[in-house]
């Protein structure tokens, strides 16, 4: 509840904490302003996922296209049946097991929100909005296994990484009695999900490239996307659902939401501007998929920040998160591990950047609201603190986890393929298809 | 009766075909191909990777004309894809036995 003064980092979260007490006797006018934003929002991040379709899809080969794009649009299905059994339980119901988790019974199969109205908006809207972030997240892995693992496995894979990574993370995160959520003055500031989606997420990319190893012939063998225009249609996608996904985040229709939407355009524009510069100074060439990953890193950095920077702060992040994703990708080419579609060098880098570099550009109004909480004194290196408290927590359950899910996968249903399907390419080994009408399909036989 | 096949550059296509117009050719069949001889392939960068792509893009035609014909079209082809550079491409003559038109049933050079 303390979320409440700063408003827009904790917004869903203080709504959710408030709305419960609405929600028991299912009161509340409906604020349709709110609402029809929110219901848009929803539909904004869900066009994520087929953007992200795309976007990885045209980056793999042509013989593994359909399997690429089936691990974005599996999350869908999977994800958001168990986003309704017990996802939302489990991240916005009561702390419990030593706020390991969450739980609400009446949040199980969400039968207990059908009256529901919190803070003026339909329970319904927030449950279904904060599902589409959960299918996401699991989705951006799929960028670090590419091309190499069995579509069972990958789907038993994304499951338990939801139920043991992402539902705690978000609970401690993102829930009004999380842990992380009430750390210091006002909390761990992450409006969108730099820790909750991009760290998680990126770690665990990081971590399962390593495990699961690298693709046959990588990096020898040149793997040229298979079409660089689907890559640029599906960032241009993720682009525009990022409003949804970060103005979204505010859980209001106002001034904060005005923020969040400003800081992200700023962001993702500076960040798409500085790769360009660098490839043309280096490569003397701009190219699309340099352009692409510099919105990416813009967006990335700015998710867990829009809501408590300024623009200069937004146009400075943007900046450093293409400059220093450019770098941890030529570090990749160093380390040798195989991140295939690099969600941990623009994932995993670019959104812990942002959620560190934050602290520094704090808007004032924030910072005296949150010394006043903490009953005199707050400044950027205490918060920098609190930052880092969250990053050490996400990183630490990140690795453990995926570690852990990644030898039953492997030891049940089996997680990298056999070589001779590797070769085929899984159009045609698992899937039965083949995404281009091209002459591959015969020459893989 | 000869098969003419020519592999060229694709940004060449247009002026080739403008060319044997010009000299009488009213038919060709285009491929869209990929190989590499002596122009070896080029580079890619894709994210700070560089990669050496061997197979380059070409375009191959196939003309099949009456033998007297032959010089003159590989001279005009020759002609017109040349920009004096490496992977200006190749030529290749080749017999033709038997050439008929589906429609009317009619053989050899009428055929063509």
């Amino acid at each position: 509840m303390r979320g409440k003064t700063y408003g827009l980092i904790t917004g869903l979260t203080v709504l959710m904490s408030c709305g419960q007490a609405f929600s028991a006797d299912g009161g509340g006018a409906i604020d349709t302003g709110t609402t029809c934003w929110m219901l848009t929002s929803t539909a904004l991040v869900l066009l994520m996922v087929p953007g992200l379709a795309m976007f990885y899809g045209g980056l793999v080969r042509t013989k593994n296209v359909l399997g690429t794009m089936m691990h974005s649009f599996v999350a869908m299905a999977l994800i958001g049946v168990l986003w309704t059994v017990f996802g939302y339980a489990l991240t916005f119901g009561k702390s419990t097991l030593g706020g390991f988790i969450g739980w609400n019974s009446d949040y199980f199969f969400l039968k207990g929100i059908d009256d529901s109205i919190v803070n003026g908006v339909p329970e319904y809207v927030l449950a279904m909005f904060q599902g589409k972030f959960a299918i996401i997240t699991p989705a951006l892995i799929s960028g670090a296994l590419a091309e190499r693992v069995y579509f069972k496995g990958y789907t038993l894979f994304i499951a338990l990484w939801f139920f043991l990574i992402y539902c705690p993370l978000c609970h401690w995160i993102w829930a009004s009695d999380g842990w992380l959520f009430n750390s210091g003055a006002a909390g761990v500031i992450d409006l969108a999900g730099g820790l909750v989606i991009h760290v998680s997420a990126g770690v665990s990319a990081l971590v399962i490239a390593i495990l699961l190893g690298k693709r046959k012939g990588y990096p020898k063998t040149p793997m040229l996307p298979s079409n660089m225009v689907m890559t640029m249609m599906g960032a241009g996608l993720l682009w525009v659902g990022w409003f949804g996904f970060n103005a979204g985040s505010t859980v209001h229709s106002g001034l904060d939401t005005a923020r969040a939407l400003t800081m992200t355009q700023v962001s993702a524009a500076s960040g798409a501007l500085t790769w360009m510069i660098i490839e043309a100074i280096i490569y003397k060439k701009a190219t699309s998929l340099g352009f692409v990953s510099g919105i990416l890193a813009g967006l990335v950095v700015i998710t867990p920040a829009a809501g408590v920077v300024t623009p200069p702060g937004a146009l400075f992040l943007g900046t450093a998160s293409s400059i220093v994703c450019y770098m941890a990708l030529h570090a990749k080419g160093k380390l040798g591990y195989d991140d295939s579609l690099d969600c941990f060098g623009i994932h995993g880098v670019g959104s812990g950047l942002g959620v560190l570099l934050l602290s520094f550009f704090i808007r004032k109004s924030w910072m005296t609201a949150a010394a006043s909480a903490n009953g005199g004194s707050w400044n950027s290196f205490d918060q920098l603190m609190i930052q880092l408290k969250g990053m050490g927590a996400t990183i630490l359950l990140a690795v453990l986890g995926t570690c852990l899910i990644y030898y039953i996968v492997e030891k049940s249903v089996g997680f990298r393929i056999n070589e001779q399907k590797e070769i085929e390419g899984l159009d045609q080994s698992l899937h039965g298809e083949h995404g281009y009408g091209l002459v591959h399909s015969d020459f893989v036989k | 009766m000869r098969k003419i096949e020519a592999i060229i550059k694709p940004f060449k296509l247009d002026e080739v075909k403008e060319k044997l117009n010009e000299i009488g050719i009213k038919g060709m069949t285009v491929v869209e191909v990929k190989g590499y001889g002596r122009q070896k392939g080029h580079k890619e960068i894709y994210r700070g990777a560089e990669y050496q792509v061997d197979f380059i893009p070409k375009i191959k035609l196939e003309i099949v004309v009456a033998a007297e014909m032959v010089e003159k079209v590989i001279e005009t082809i020759a002609n017109a894809a040349n920009s004096g550079k490496i992977g200006d491409g190749k030529i290749f003559v080749l017999p033709v036995e038997q050439a008929v038109r589906v429609r009317t049933g009619e053989r050899g050079t009428e055929a063509i």
